[in-house]
């Protein structure tokens, strides 16, 4: 069995199907189907979905309901991420788990609304003050953007923290045939709160790299939350001591946790001197390309990397091994080949393929720019 | 009431208040406490939501629930809480700077009429940052950034709320003893609440301006801004209403799958790209999914993106659908193997795919569009000639379907007859133009 589908409706299936029950977002080109969906299907499940008045009331209201305990998902693009801004930086001090969707189109500012393009990639990494770390997931084709939205409401809830979806309007808004057994929905993480009888203080942890348990509003606890440095009670603090504890926690609860997030395929052929490392929408014509090289007996490697930050370090350096020139093909002017340069060891060529013209890259030019002719 | 009775609501050991001698914030903090001591509130469900600045401070003081927040935006978390759970009490707590930076939120908290009280610490300046000019700060008036007197007129947030649907509305001083009920009536009002409580800055406006408590009560007179009640109706409270709006809806499939069970046959061997080019409004798109349907019907996989201008009523509708016997990578056509060309609007997005076609591909193009330099193989259609549908344009892309499915074996004509009998909307006729279709 199959089914016609687009991304934007596999990602509100998977959202629905991972007990997402809040939804606010801002109609923008091309998010907008999602929050539509959100709209008609959340009331279905008894959840709530709502347009807002701006990206940054979006932002608000799921934050604030995320801290009652819903499980809570927006979707904007480019620009309004740029408004989200702010919030994500709150949404990562005060530990909120959500899940929030960029349907990439092209930048910058208005740029092209109905225009594929991946350059908000370092952006969704570095995309609020202070440099503190996100995750971001990449889905390349509609079946992934089922699985991968299940997985980053999974990894909201074991972290705490926001998790995107970076997906673009080839994947959200081009239908698709897929296999009906992609919609399988992954197991869905129960929230853990902290315990009923015991004395709760918000943000008291016994190790350096812990996720506090949370207490919602309206629960047994007083719960405060603060958008301020702050220590274990969430009150205001400046102290060095409490203020390095925080601020190195927030890093290291991810960063010591890389392997339960890290997501790659990589496909390795014996010999392949030539690797192709892509991400999102890119990584389907890699597909094409590496096909069309190995039945013309060219050794080429390909690596698919799925969840973009943290950089899956290990993988790409353990992949790489063997290879002496890498090929990155993206919509954007070459924003994780910056990455995959300082992994690579010296001697080891990184070239991109790079179009920010609202084309496609295609198999061909993978080809024919990669040498794999 | 399941609580003890509450003699206060203020976490006692945190006292005094860090704020400045003098200083309004205090005693509105003191005539908020009262308030809820007279409410009797359940303190777990008791949000306290502060925006930034001096006020900022002042949830820390409260033995409830509190969510300090960014610059302006303490009313959309408020909203979020109070949607989320309709049973929780929020009370906001800002100054006269977060209104002005988030005065969008204060407006449309009204029109929603969402259940959150405000209460506004207006002092007409900035506090934290330095003494600068708010959006209330009175004509004249003396701050760090507008040293030679304020030349903006103040806003009246009381009815820049009340006018756009806040259903209860007051403006009070920090120095009225009747604070503790005007309070109250603001938290217990079922919906959006709005305080305005004018007050001293005895660190900047004050010492800046000479000004006093009897100088702030002069400057509401001369400004006209009334004190007390200023709006008070009842309105459905937005969480309740929208619960009520859905509940309809509770229980029903949410994002059902309509699968399709491939049950005919195709020998399409390659992949092939379609791309049908027309204008706004003729089921371009519908076609372009009915004849995708099909094709998974067939056992085909099946893409389609469809390319329109914002302006969706008018203008170029152009559809690419790709088909293949296996699953569909790379999604864009740079050389299609069918257009169908079927009106003037279109033939602009395809000029360059028009150019790259050879004589193995196929254009069944309008006939009107001709003549229209070309390598591929034309296959015209004067649908003038098509009896019912002559002027019926929006079943023009079925027809042309219809025909291109007789010319090329892509797939039995059984299985697009099958996914348009699906679809109970224009089955009908659709029916009847893929019978013109295939006579022609």
């Amino acid at each position: 069995m199959r089914e016609l589908i687009n991304g934007a409706q596999a990602i509100v299936r998977a959202a629905i199907h991972s007990g997402c029950n809040f939804f606010a977002g801002y109609p923008i080109t091309p998010a907008t189907d999602i929050l539509l969906y959100m709209i008609r299907e959340l009331p279905k499940v008894g959840g709530i979905a709502i347009q807002a008045e701006d990206e940054i009331a979006s932002m608000g209201f799921c934050i604030g309901a995320a801290m009652t305990g819903k499980r809570v998902m927006t979707a904007t693009s480019g620009p309004g991420i740029s408004l989200y801004s702010e919030n994500i930086g709150l949404a990562i001090m005060g530990e909120v788990p959500m899940v929030i969707v960029d349907v990439q189109r092209m930048g910058p500012a208005t740029g092209g609304a109905t225009t594929v393009a991946q350059g908000d990639i370092q952006f969704l990494r570095w995309g609020t003050s202070g440099g503190y770390p996100v995750i971001v997931l990449s889905p390349t084709n509609v079946a992934e953007c089922y699985r991968l939205t299940c997985q980053a409401f999974d990894l909201a809830e074991r972290f705490r923290v926001p998790v995107f979806l970076a997906t673009d309007k080839e994947t959200a808004l081009t239908l698709a045939t897929v296999d009906i057994e992609a919609f399988t929905a992954l197991p869905v993480r129960e929230r853990v709160d902290a315990p009923v009888e015991a004395e709760f203080i918000p943000y008291r942890v016994t190790a350096a790299d812990e996720v506090p348990a949370l207490s919602p509003y309206g629960g047994a606890h007083f719960l405060r939350f603060t958008t301020s440095t702050h220590d274990e009670h969430g009150q205001l603090t400046k102290s060095p001591d409490k203020v390095r504890v925080l601020n190195e926690r927030l890093a290291a609860k991810l960063e010591a946790h890389r392997d339960e997030i890290a997501m790659v395929k990589a496909e390795l052929q014996v010999g392949a001197e030539t690797m192709v490392i892509s991400y999102g929408v890119t990584a389907r014509a890699v597909q094409g390309a590496i096909a069309t090289a190995r039945e013309s007996d060219r050794s080429v490697s390909a690596l698919t990397i799925y969840s973009l930050w943290p950089v899956p370090e290990k993988e790409i350096k353990a992949a790489l091994r063997g290879i002496r020139r890498v090929i990155v093909p993206e919509l954007n002017l070459g924003q994780y080949r910056l990455e995959v340069e300082r992994l690579a060891p010296d001697g080891v060529e990184v070239e991109g393929i790079n179009r920010v013209d609202g084309e496609l890259i295609s198999p061909q030019e993978i080809l024919e720019q990669g040498g794999l002719l | 009431m399941t609580h003890q009775l509450m003699t206060t609501y203020l976490n006692e050991s945190l006292l005094p208040y860090f704020f400045c001698p003098g200083c309004g914030h205090g005693m509105i903090v003191d005539h908020l406490n009262a308030a809820l001591v007279k409410l009797q509130l359940d303190p777990h469900k008791v949000v306290i939501v502060t925006d930034i600045g001096c006020s900022g401070l002042a949830d820390k003081y409260f033995a409830t629930n509190a969510f300090h927040g960014l610059h302006g935006r303490s009313v959309t978390y408020a909203t979020g809480i109070k949607l989320a759970d309709p049973e929780l009490k929020l009370i906001v707590l800002m100054g006269d700077g977060g209104c002005g930076i988030g005065g969008h939120h204060l407006i449309n908290a009204a029109r929603r009429n969402i259940g959150v009280a405000v209460v506004v610490f207006n002092n007409f300046n900035y506090g934290m940052t330095g003494g600068e000019h708010s959006v209330t700060t009175p004509p004249g008036g003396l701050t760090s950034s507008t040293p030679l007197g304020q030349l903006e007129q103040p806003m009246d947030i009381c009815q820049t709320v009340a006018v756009n649907g806040a259903s209860f509305v007051a403006r009070a001083t920090s120095f009225d003893k009747d604070l503790p009920d005007l309070l109250s009536t603001a938290i217990q009002n079922d919906g959006f609440s709005l305080v305005d409580i004018w007050e001293l800055c005895t660190a900047y406006y004050v010492p800046n301006n000479r000004f006093s408590k009897s100088l702030l009560e002069r400057t509401l007179t001369e400004l006209n801004f009334p004190t007390g009640i200023i709006r008070q109706e009842v309105r459905p409270e937005y969480s309740r209403a929208y619960r009520q709006s859905v509940a309809a809806e509770a229980g029903k499939t949410a994002m059902p799958s309509r699968p399709i069970q491939p049950k005919y046959e195709s020998h399409l061997e390659r992949r092939m790209g379609i791309v049908i080019a027309g204008a706004a409004g003729k089921k371009i798109n519908s076609a372009a999914t009915l004849l995708c349907r099909g094709a998974v019907l067939a056992g085909l996989w099946a893409t389609q993106r469809n390319d329109y201008p914002v302006t969706v009523k008018s203008g170029h509708s152009v559809a690419e659908v790709i088909l293949a016997p296996t699953e569909v990578g790379y999604t864009g056509i740079s050389k299609p193997e069918v257009i169908l060309l079927l009106f003037k609007e279109g033939l602009a997005s395809v000029r360059s795919q028009l150019a790259a076609m050879t004589e193995n591909d196929l254009l069944v193009i309008n006939r009107e569009l001709l003549p229209l330099k070309t390598e591929a193989r034309l296959i015209p259609i004067d649908f003038k000639a098509t009896g019912r549908f002559a002027n019926k344009k929006e079943y023009w892309a079925m027809i042309a379907l219809a025909k291109l499915l007789i010319e090329v074996q892509v797939y039995p004509l059984e299985a697009i007859k099958e996914a348009v009998s699906a679809r109970s909307e224009f089955a009908e006729d659709n029916l009847v133009a893929i019978e013109v279709g295939i006579a022609l």
